[in-house]
């Protein structure tokens, strides 16, 4: 009985020991927590998270402030790789932070634009070009369809267009034949 | 429109599961006619049955688990697992034995964990170990020789012994069965007896093996050449699992010839040849890399000698296989093949 | 006899070769209109150097190369331009892309054209030049800008320069007539690529099924009498036309994963290449036309045909004898490789080698689960693990896909063509490759965005301070009472403007309504 305790104590403490020196010993020096959850959101810089652009909301994250459904831009993808990273259980988007879109790019009539410089200010990514009354122009490899520049705009000249699919954008699709024969039973 | 998923033509007459499965059966003919010759129509009635088994528990699972049933009923998978099974059951075994196992290799060990494809363990030796652990006085009854016994059982008497238990009229269980070979020749020599007295002592042995388990052997063998010349199996796993069971009798028989069975005695005895041509060579549960099918074969060889050997039962082709199928995987893992281009 | 390599995998299929090897190569009809795709070739599309009403002779450059890798388009036929805009193209995604419409005049006049004197007076990059501005592309199915893979670069020795007459694929014959017909061709535009490269040694490859083919060019390289090039057959095995699989069986040599051919002192170039290079120096043409295979189960003359570019591709499944609906199932490329056409308007390109017209409604065979058999892997010629990249690519898991080196695989199809189970193996292979490219390019552009977010975050800092400072200045002197006006004034200008504007807008809304697209 006694030999027991002792022995249990003694194993006990050992193993506290070793588990204590591990601990140092093997510490992992990783990225800090907000610069991998800022690499895995999408840059859009919306702001549609209620944070100023996408490192803010990544530090909200990290902080427990915020909530890892609130990217609309990112979608499920995002949320996936946040739980991910997390160790959280993935959930759906926050419908309140908007909806999943199609990418889109900013397109500037240049007929309508009157070369206020309102949009170029509130562009995130320095993506319009132009100088006080002279039109402005997106650099459509720029732009990330964060849509800013819509609201300061005081004759609406500016549109969200989808960015088309192209031969070279285009993606081979899943295969459908290993669903197949599930989707068939199922619908028995 | 065309359908977008089909991108190429199928350029040749494209082997399919169904048609490898029919092929693996008709390759097991001569050994089964063998063991027909030699033990009578036991084997045939376990067959059989185990088939109607296999294929009814086949049908449930797919049922139960909302899948087509067609397609995997005709893949033939089912019914080359109960066939090995059968192969591998005593004769005369009891039909709930039978039962017992097929339902087990199919339900268990293959469609929970995904059906076709999936299983990580060959369901035939899983059934058969589950048999072995639970009922081992019945699964090691084994008929002797008709040769050797004197006596023969037709069809409908095996049929009646296997499903009523009832022999016919003045004959017993005991006149009609003996030890294998390799279970007469481990408990003599854990007697202190000499393996070559012993191989002399007993009608039960042959020129190579047991008498008649060496011709179903060589005929399993024959079988199994056919299907590498077939191009249905390769070469790697057989030649792998006998060459390393070979060696490894070669060694100890050389060391010492009285307590050690020769490596003709092994290679002919038990489920020797079936377990390296049709058990091992399971696509789904084996190695697939060519070096990692090399290392299973000689696994699979080596784990069964040592079972044999030292082990605590007779046969050990079916543990050996189980212990391998747990390292394919890992054996994957690390033989991956020098892709083209790359430097070692 | 030289030594032949071997490649690992590989299978040997039925040829059904010599179904469309029967009559010798006619030009086909001339067409009504010619679609041009401002891009048939890898790399940056063409910029159109037309417009709409302009009439285009034969061989003119109606679209320009945009950059390195890149490669014009010239019009094949005399006519007028009658649209430039999207139109259905050979590709597997079926979708439509920029195109320029021409409709023929019936004259086929040609523009006048330059030819090369002496082709050895003029230095490798000049040489280059012209093939550039002739257009022409790897003929094989690649369409790579050819006068790239003629650049060996400064420091480099080409020993060996391959000509891919293999031809592996079932049922393609184009480049087999083409050795047939026109051997003193391929053999002359060898000599040009040679001395483009100034490579030592010519192997011409071609599969031992081709035997008219060996003997034609055998035939014009000992009537030249000349050293150093020879025709090489090699064993008719499925891939060896595979630019990787035919250097190893020549030379001996891998090309590493990564790599080029350039990188062992190898260039392979396409037989229809060679003789586009050879029209191009010494008749000063372009790239306008190529030999075209019209064959497969549902085609009742199969045989190749002369095609200009830009011919609508359901002419010449008409001119063949088969039925051009859009019902059957036909595929540019060979039964391995090709892909299945969407639309039959689509034109010939430059890198369409076979039109195959499959049997109207093959039976599907059931698509079973992976055995694990590993028949695929024994059938691959890079000696990949198919079924470990299908269950990698299935699972969507691409960082283990690559791990198992997916961007190795040729998709050549073998693995596909000997799966028992029938899964369609290189159709997840290529939508992992695509959605890889796809997620990569979207990090990059993710990383753009975050440095210029960052950027423009540490310029609006510090203007603010410049702000700052500038306002400590200003407050030391007086406030100049014009410049206040001006900044009074400022919002009446916007106001103006915004009710100019408005009103404009009114008046373009009543009348069409639509925004005009930038690009």
């Amino acid at each position: 009985m006694f030999s027991a305790i002792i022995a249990l104590t003694v194993l006990a403490t050992v193993s506290g020991l070793l588990l204590g020196y591990a601990a140092i010993r093997f510490k992992v020096q990783g990225d800090p927590l907000v610069d991998k959850i800022d690499a895995i959101l999408p840059q859009t810089q919306c702001g549609q998270c209620t944070y100023p652009g996408c490192r803010p909301y990544a530090t909200a994250i990290a902080n427990g402030e915020a909530d890892i459904n609130q990217c609309p831009p990112g979608g499920e993808a995002t949320i996936a790789a946040l739980a991910e990273l997390l160790g959280r259980d993935p959930k759906p988007l926050n419908a309140a932070h908007g909806a999943v879109k199609p990418k889109m790019v900013a397109v500037i009539d240049e007929t309508r634009c009157i070369g206020c410089t309102l949009c170029i200010q509130a562009c995130p990514v320095d993506a319009i070009l132009g100088a006080a009354k002279h039109m402005h122009t997106v650099i459509a490899q720029e732009c990330t369809g964060c849509e800013l520049c819509i609201p300061p705009c005081p004759v609406d000249c500016i549109d969200m267009v989808p960015i088309k699919q192209t031969a070279s954008t285009w993606k081979w699709p899943y295969p459908q034949d290993s669903g197949e024969w599930r989707v068939a039973s199922s619908a028995q | 429109m065309p359908n977008p998923s089909f991108s190429s033509a199928p350029m040749r007459e494209a082997s399919s599961v169904s048609k490898v499965m029919l092929q693996v059966i008709y390759a097991l003919m001569p050994g089964i006619a063998a063991y027909v010759w030699f033990y009578g129509w036991g084997v045939v009635v376990n067959i059989l049955f185990a088939l109607v088994v296999a294929l009814l528990s086949e049908a449930g699972m797919l049922a139960l688990r909302q899948r087509p049933i067609k397609p995997f009923l005709y893949d033939g998978s089912a019914a080359v697992t109960a066939v090995l099974l059968a192969l591998s059951l005593p004769p005369l075994a009891p039909w709930w034995m039978t039962l017992i196992g097929t339902a087990f290799a199919i339900i268990v060990a293959k469609q929970l964990y995904g059906g076709l494809g999936f299983n990580p363990f060959n369901p035939a030796m899983i059934g058969y170990v589950v048999l072995l652990i639970s009922f081992p006085r019945e699964m090691t009854t084994w008929l002797a020789p008709e040769v050797v016994s004197g006596h023969s059982l037709g069809f409908f008497d095996s049929a009646r012994a296997i499903f009523s238990g009832q022999l016919p009229t003045g004959l017993h269980m005991d006149a009609i069965t003996a030890a294998t070979p390799l279970d007469a020749l481990k408990t003599r020599l854990s007697m202190g007896h000499n393996a070559t007295e012993v191989m002399h002592s007993s009608p039960i042995f042959g020129v190579l093996g047991g008498k008649g388990v060496e011709w179903i052997n060589g005929l399993f063998l024959a079988g199994g050449l056919w299907l590498i010349y077939k191009r249905i199996i390769s070469w790697h796993i057989p030649a792998a699992m006998v060459a390393a069971m070979s060696i490894m009798a070669l060694v100890f028989y050389i060391a010492n010839t009285g307590t050690h069975a020769s490596p003709l005695f092994h290679l002919f005895s038990g489920a020797t040849m079936l377990g390296a041509f049709f058990i091992a060579t399971d696509p789904v549960t084996a190695s697939t890399t060519p070096r990692g099918k090399l290392y299973y074969g000689a696994g699979i060889g080596i784990f069964t000698y040592i079972i044999r050997t030292w082990g605590g039962y007779p046969d050990a082709v079916a543990f050996a296989v189980l212990l391998m199928n747990m390292a394919a995987p890992m054996i994957d893992q690390y033989t991956q093949p020098r892709v083209f281009g790359h430097k070692d | 006899m030289n030594k032949l390599w071997r490649f690992p995998g590989g299978l040997h299929l039925p040829g059904h070769k010599d179904e469309s090897t029967a009559v010798s190569v006619a030009a086909a009809q001339l067409p009504r209109f010619l679609v041009l795709p401002l891009q048939q070739h890898i790399g940056e599309p063409a910029k159109a150097l037309v417009k709409v009403g302009d009439h285009i002779l034969k061989g003119q450059m109606i679209a320009k190369a945009s950059g390195y890798v890149s490669a014009p388009v010239h019009a094949s036929s005399s006519g007028t331009v009658v649209e430039i805009g999207e139109r259905p193209i050979p590709h597997p995604s079926g979708l439509h892309a920029l195109c320029i419409v021409i409709e023929t005049d019936g004259q086929d006049t040609w523009l006048p054209h330059h030819p090369v004197e002496d082709y050895r007076q003029l230095d490798p990059s000049a040489l280059r030049n012209i093939i550039r501005e002739a257009g022409i592309v790897g003929l094989g199915g690649a369409g790579f800008p050819t006068y790239i893979k003629l650049n060996r670069g400064a420091d480099k020795v080409i020993d060996t320069l391959i000509l891919n007459g293999a031809e592996c694929e079932p049922y393609i014959t184009c480049d087999d007539m083409l050795m047939r017909e026109r051997p003193e061709e391929i053999i002359a535009g060898l000599f040009i690529m040679r001395h483009a490269l100034q490579a030592r040694a010519c192997i011409i490859g071609i599969e031992d099924n081709k035997p008219h083919a060996i003997d034609a060019l055998a035939r014009v390289i000992h009537d030249l009498k000349v050293k150093d090039i020879r025709v090489a057959p090699i064993p008719t095995r499925y891939p060896a036309g595979g630019e990787k699989q035919l250097i190893k069986v020549l030379t001996g040599r891998e090309v590493p994963s990564n790599g080029l051919p350039l990188h062992i002192g190898v260039v392979c170039q396409n037989v229809a290449t060679a003789t586009a290079v050879y029209r191009a120096i010494t008749y000063g043409e372009p790239l306008i036309s190529r030999y075209v295979t019209v064959s497969g189960p549902g085609i009742q003359q199969p045989r190749n045909l002369e095609v200009l570019l830009g011919t609508p591709i359901r002419e010449l499944i008409e001119q063949c004898g088969g039925a051009p609906d859009d019902s059957g199932t036909f595929l540019m490329g060979g039964p391995m490789m090709g892909f299945p056409l969407h639309n039959l308007a689509a034109p010939v390109i430059k890198t369409t080698n076979c039109i195959l017209a499959q049997p109207p409604a093959a039976p599907a065979q059931p698509v079973l689960p992976c055995i694990r058999c590993g028949v695929c892997a024994e059938a691959c010629p890079v000696s990949l693990l198919p079924q470990q990249l299908y269950w990698h690519a299935a699972a969507k898991d691409f960082t283990k896909a690559q791990s198992y080196n997916l961007f190795d695989c040729i998709e050549c199809g073998c693995c596909t063509s000997v799966c028992p189970s029938n899964i369609q193996l290189v159709d997840y292979y290529r939508f992992a490759k695509t959605e890889i490219a796809a997620q990569e390019l979207e990090k990059r552009k993710a990383d753009t965005a975050r440095n210029r977010h960052e950027f423009r975050l540490q310029r609006l800092e510090r203007d603010k301070a410049e702000r700052a400072a500038r306002h400590e200045q200003k407050k030391a002197s007086l406030s100049d009472p014009a410049t206040s006006a001006k900044n009074d004034a400022k919002p009446d200008v916007i106001q103006a403007a915004i009710e100019r504007v408005q009103a404009k807008r009114a008046a373009s809304d009543e009348s069409s309504g639509s925004v005009p697209a930038q690009h």
